[in-house]
């Protein structure tokens, strides 16, 4: 829902600590998932960052999430779902080309980068996005990849 | 300007320079410190490659480049890769634009090394309009890559000689990489970090949307300036003739990213009589490219005159922006052939 979605922008912030919060209690919690299987916690873990991050930022589970990146503005409800920055199209009233009933993603995601510590991170340029990982969990990835580290 | 190794045969690249990334005219000047100038030709909606020579023909004498637009509104027409194959075989500088809207990153890949094979030196990495907007709205958009993406993709084709997939390549790409930037849409703030991206991920050149807001396009610069862009990166400002007052209305409100003032459209609609709109159209776009002539880190400009393509030499003209200069085109040097072995007046002028 748009209006969730601008009210999360909003309080990026506020997201990033309750995102921060998960992160460490699955990262202590990492020897359990490892025992249970990370394979097998694929599709729970998928099914809930579904719901919970589709109710909050219209996630589009691209499975390389970048919303830290984004001020909490998911990229993916760009229409040309671009993940570096606004196309050339924005309107003046900053509502999307294509869409002029929604405010563009990245008119949202600089509002949200500038209430969020490390909101620079905006500028960092993105990789072409793994069209592979379409709708698994990029938590779980993501916890992998630090526990391992 | 007339470059002392200049190939006999014109579809034959020049050498490229210590520091140069391409074999091309477009990237010697600006590194020259020269002025430029490039237009943007409108496709034809034909299979006739002479329809691509007339077009090309009308800036004969007046531009550095010729931009060959990728289905620009999301509207079909040649394709940009054929539109440069027919202007390289006779040795137009032009500048291929590559949109993601339709294009993979294995199609676009592939376009980008037949496009360097082809003679073409100069890239212009896009996002692309949305199908939308276009006259296939039923169309797929595939927009696999973002410009910014599609940029280093191709600085990595051509610095390491790879694709995107790591697999090597026999003969790397010699292009020169160019974006787009738009200082006159939000996130204004947000415009220059933007450029700065593109900049990190290998443009070396961009072409702005069209500029009818100076003051705009002013602080954009400052900014620029300010995070050292414009060292960086050759800016050339887009710009091009309104033909009248309904036209500009017309464009501002169904062109995505164009913001034309409202004194521009009172400038417009207060001329009457035949002719005057256009005339007082040209007239605006000469006002402009003079100031923004005068903006520091302004390397050139770039023409969108759809439809008034002819205007163009007129504006040029009338502004002196070349300073007397004779940008190549086919056939310049046989105009000047010397009639002894020393180069007449006339083509030492034309070629200083
Ligand atoms: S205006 Fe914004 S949301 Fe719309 S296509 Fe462009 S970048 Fe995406």
């Amino acid at each position: 829902m748009r209006v969730v979605r601008y009210w999360s922008v909003s309080h990026a912030g506020a997201m990033q600590r309750v995102y921060r919060a998960l992160d460490r209690l699955f990262i202590r919690i990492d020897p359990l998932l490892r025992v249970v299987g990370y394979q097998r916690l694929e599709a729970p873990f998928a099914a809930v960052e579904r719901v919970l991050k589709g109710w909050f930022f219209d996630c589009r589970m691209c499975g390389h999430c970048v919303l830290q990146s984004t001020g909490m503005s998911c990229p993916m409800n760009c229409p040309k779902q671009l993940r570096n920055g606004p196309c050339g199209g924005v309107r003046a009233d900053g509502t999307c080309e294509l869409d002029p009933g929604m405010r563009c993603v990245w008119v949202e995601a600089v509002r949200g980068a500038a209430r969020l510590p490390g909101g620079e991170r905006i500028e960092v340029i993105q990789v072409p996005l793994d069209h592979r990982l379409a709708g698994q969990s990029a938590w779980l990835a993501e916890l992998r990849q630090r526990a391992a580290a | 300007m007339r470059f002392d190794d200049e190939p006999i045969t014109p579809g034959d690249p020049l050498p490229i320079l210590p520091g140069h990334h391409s074999a091309g005219r477009f990237e010697r000047l600006l590194r020259a410190g020269v002025f430029a100038i490039t237009a943007e030709l409108s496709p034809p909606d034909s299979a006739n490659a002479e329809d691509v020579y007339a077009r090309a023909r009308i800036f004969d004498g007046y531009v550095d480049g010729i931009n060959a637009t990728d289905g620009s509104g999301a509207n079909c027409h040649m394709s940009s890769a054929g539109v440069c194959a027919l202007l390289t075989r006779v040795g137009y500088a032009p500048v291929m634009q590559i949109s993601c809207r339709d294009r993979n990153r294995i199609a676009i890949q592939g376009d980008v090394l037949g496009a360097a094979a082809m003679g073409v030196n100069n890239l212009l990495c896009l996002t692309g309009d949305g199908v939308a907007v276009g006259d296939h709205p039923a169309a797929k958009p595939v927009f696999d890559l973002d410009a910014i993406a599609l940029l280093g993709i191709v600085r990595t084709m051509r610095e390491q000689a790879r694709f995107a997939s790591g697999r090597v390549l026999t003969t790397p790409p010699q292009v020169f990489l160019g974006s787009a930037a738009n200082p006159f849409a939000p996130p204004f703030d947000f415009q220059v970090a933007r450029l700065a991206k593109k900049a990190r991920a290998g443009a070396e050149f961009v072409q702005t949307q069209y500029c009818f807001d100076v003051p705009l396009l002013e602080r954009f610069m400052r900014q620029a300036r300010d995070e050292g862009l414009a060292e960086r990166l050759f800016i050339l400002v887009g710009i091009g003739p309104l033909a009248s007052a309904r036209a500009a209305e017309w464009m501002r409100s169904h062109v995505p990213g164009v913001h034309i003032p409202d004194a521009v459209v009172d400038r417009l609609r207060r001329a009457r009589g035949k002719g005057a709109a256009k005339a007082e159209g040209k007239r605006i776009c000469i006002d402009i490219l003079e100031r923004v002539r005068e903006i520091p880190g302004v390397c050139g400009v770039h023409f969108m005159a759809y439809r008034q393509e002819e205007a163009v030499a007129e504006i040029i003209d009338r502004s002196r922006a070349l300073d007397g200069r004779i940008p190549w085109y086919p056939g310049r040097d046989a105009r000047f052939a010397p009639a002894s072995d020393s180069p007449t007046e006339l083509q030492q002028e034309a070629w200083a």
